[in-house]
């Protein structure tokens, strides 16, 4: 009987898979244009009718690109978001394993306190901490890039739920056998806990490359750009052909794209979990 | 066992050596395995957050910096400027928070049962605005919108539409970015929502559906109550994310025209960067907290939920 009625085309479906077409479509649209902008030449970039696909591709949009320091930017980011990968993991990884399995006084304050600040908006600690940069003599740096990314706690907070996971029978069987908390986290808490750490490893990666507002607060000279600002920097000279700033935006996105093809199981996973357990 | 209270009372024994308990080896690694974290959470995020709300009660420019206690924040709720901006960030928020919430529940209801790979391209195709730069989607945007040669006004073009300047006009401006917005904060709804259904006791539907009831009570009755909890976080994140559009406007409006898209956010930048007026921007900083706590607060208690972290 049930079956009957799942199989049964309704208008309502008909409707929403064609809906849904429709906003796969718009979706994609964006995409798709910017990267067969970036081989258009200028005239044929901003002729109307719009030329649908780029019957005469063109190279020169990209090798204009490679002549601005777009190699630099494109280093700059990738430099910073692995440092900053490599640390947020390293001591998120630690203090979850503190907030989930050692018992110490003001545990419980300590992870409450995160989960407050957490809540609260960045906002208000932009302008403050950009003020504290600038005494440090930090502007322009590297440090400055990376380190304030290591005090957000939603790492500490991802972490601690996949160490819970972890079953304390072991933790306990290793202490008997003398092993210290050091060589428990390195020995076991950390090979157990290797998924969170992916999906840490990709939302920190992610939100250090296409940051956006700290970067451009932090950063003076085009050397230490990144490369979202090195290409918002194209897009305010008004000089700048559409296609060479549709090939920055394309070397701009493609590195998270294939990312996330790569690796869309730990994404989800780490989404939902972050987010809503029991 | 028996060897645990062994070890434990050969501990409470004095030694010739000192030695520390176990419980108290445990609070020291405690510590010292959140101590990393601590400094830069303190150093970076707590420091800041007490600094920023000290400074709002100051005059706080280049040239000065002196104590006038709550001015910055009476002055603020007489600026014209401000409450614009005050005004199109609820406008942002209240419309684009429900598109959100029922694009994202669309989508997952009509693919959460397709095959693996199904499911997965759609996520794929939805939460890209998201993984890319905000600089891209914003480039892309920004050219879509060209009044000139832009694709959306060719299309029109077809129904018979005059020339419309998207980001320049201030009848269309805010919805335009408000657009882009959505495009970009549907994706992370779309997974959780997909996660969530697919955790929906199939049993409970099944039954149902043997007592006659329709699709769409299956839905009402069964399917959105165990949905709830994830409803919840997802109005809160994106009411939070909402409140705090910056990059959007930033590159594609700079706020205008005259103050149109000027959000607080907006504003809270370009107080402290082009004009220098730090407690200014501080005081509105702290404001723009308050109103996100207060209504995650509201939200919360409105849809009474019981969510555990």
């Amino acid at each position: 009987m049930e079956k009957t009625i799942k199989t049964k085309p309704t208008v309502l479906s008909v409707l929403s898979m064609a809906l849904l077409t429709f906003f796969t479509i718009f979706f994609i649209f964006p995409f798709y244009w910017i990267v067969t902008g970036s081989f258009k030449i200028q005239n044929v970039a901003v002729q109307v009718p719009p030329e649908w696909f780029p019957l005469a591709p063109t190279l020169d949009n990209w090798i204009a690109l490679f002549k601005t320091p777009v190699l630099r930017w494109t280093f700059n980011s990738f430099f910073v978001a692995t440092c900053t990968l490599v640390i947020v993991c390293t001591t998120a990884a630690m203090a979850g394993y503190a907030l989930a399995k050692i018992k110490f006084p003001g545990r419980n304050f300590v992870f409450w306190l995160f989960i407050a600040a957490m809540a609260l908006p960045k906002q208000v600690i932009m302008i403050p901490l950009f003020t504290i940069l600038v005494k440090l003599n930090w502007i322009n740096t590297y440090q400055a890039l990376i380190l304030p990314a290591v005090g957000w706690p939603f790492g500490v907070f991802l972490m601690k739920q996949f160490t819970q996971t972890v079953p304390s029978e072991l933790i306990e069987a290793a202490k008997i056998d003398g092993c210290t908390q050091m060589g428990i986290f390195t020995r076991i808490i950390v090979p157990l806990v290797k998924p969170g750490l992916g999906a840490l490893a990709i939302f920190t990666f992610m939100n250090s490359w296409n940051d956006y507002f700290m970067q451009l607060i932090l950063t003076r000279s085009v050397t230490m750009q990144t490369l979202p600002l090195g290409v918002a920097l194209l897009k305010a000279e008004f000089t700048t052909p559409y296609g060479v700033l549709m090939a920055g935006a394309t070397l701009a996105s493609l590195p998270m794209i294939i990312i996330f093809i790569v690796f869309q199981k730990y994404f989800t996973q780490g989404i939902t979990m972050g987010a809503v357990k029991g | 066992m028996a060897q645990i209270t062994n070890v434990a009372a050969k501990n409470k024994t004095p030694r010739k050596k000192f030695r520390l308990s176990y419980e108290a080896k445990d609070w020291i690694a405690g510590y010292l395995f959140i101590l990393p974290v601590m400094i830069f959470f303190i150093g970076f995020i707590v420091i800041p957050m007490a600094r920023g709300i000290y400074v709002s009660f100051f005059d706080y420019s280049l040239r000065n910096f002196e104590f006038i206690g709550l001015d910055n924040y009476i002055h603020l709720f007489g600026d014209e400027i401000f409450l614009k901006g005050v005004r199109n960030t609820l406008f942002i928020v209240i419309g684009s928070v429900p598109i959100v919430v029922l694009f994202a529940l669309f989508v997952s209801v009509n693919i959460y049962k397709k095959a693996a790979a199904v499911r997965s391209f759609f996520r794929g195709v939805f939460y890209l605005p998201a993984i890319c730069s905000v600089v891209s989607v914003t480039v892309v945007w920004g050219f879509i919108y060209e009044p000139n040669y832009g694709v959306l006004n060719y299309l029109l073009s077809a129904v018979g539409t005059e020339k419309i300047s998207w980001l320049a006009d201030a009848r269309f401006a805010l919805p335009a970015v408000m657009a882009v917005l959505i495009t970009t904060a549907v994706g992370q709804p779309i997974i959780l929502y997909v996660a969530a259904l697919g955790n929906v006791p199939v049993s409970y539907i099944e039954a149902a559906e043997i007592d006659g009831a329709t699709n769409w009570e299956v839905f009402q009755n069964i399917t959105w109550p165990m949905l709830m909890p994830t409803s919840l976080y997802i109005i809160i994140i994106t009411t939070i994310n909402s409140f705090q559009c910056f990059s959007l406007i930033q590159l594609l409006t700079s706020g205008g025209p005259a103050y149109n898209t000027s959000t607080i956010m907006y504003q809270v930048y370009e107080r402290a960067f082009t004009l220098n007026q730090y407690g200014l921007s501080s005081a509105m900083g702290v404001i723009l907290a308050i109103i996100i706590m207060i209504i995650s607060i509201i939200q919360y208690k409105f849809f009474g939920s019981d969510i555990e972290y």
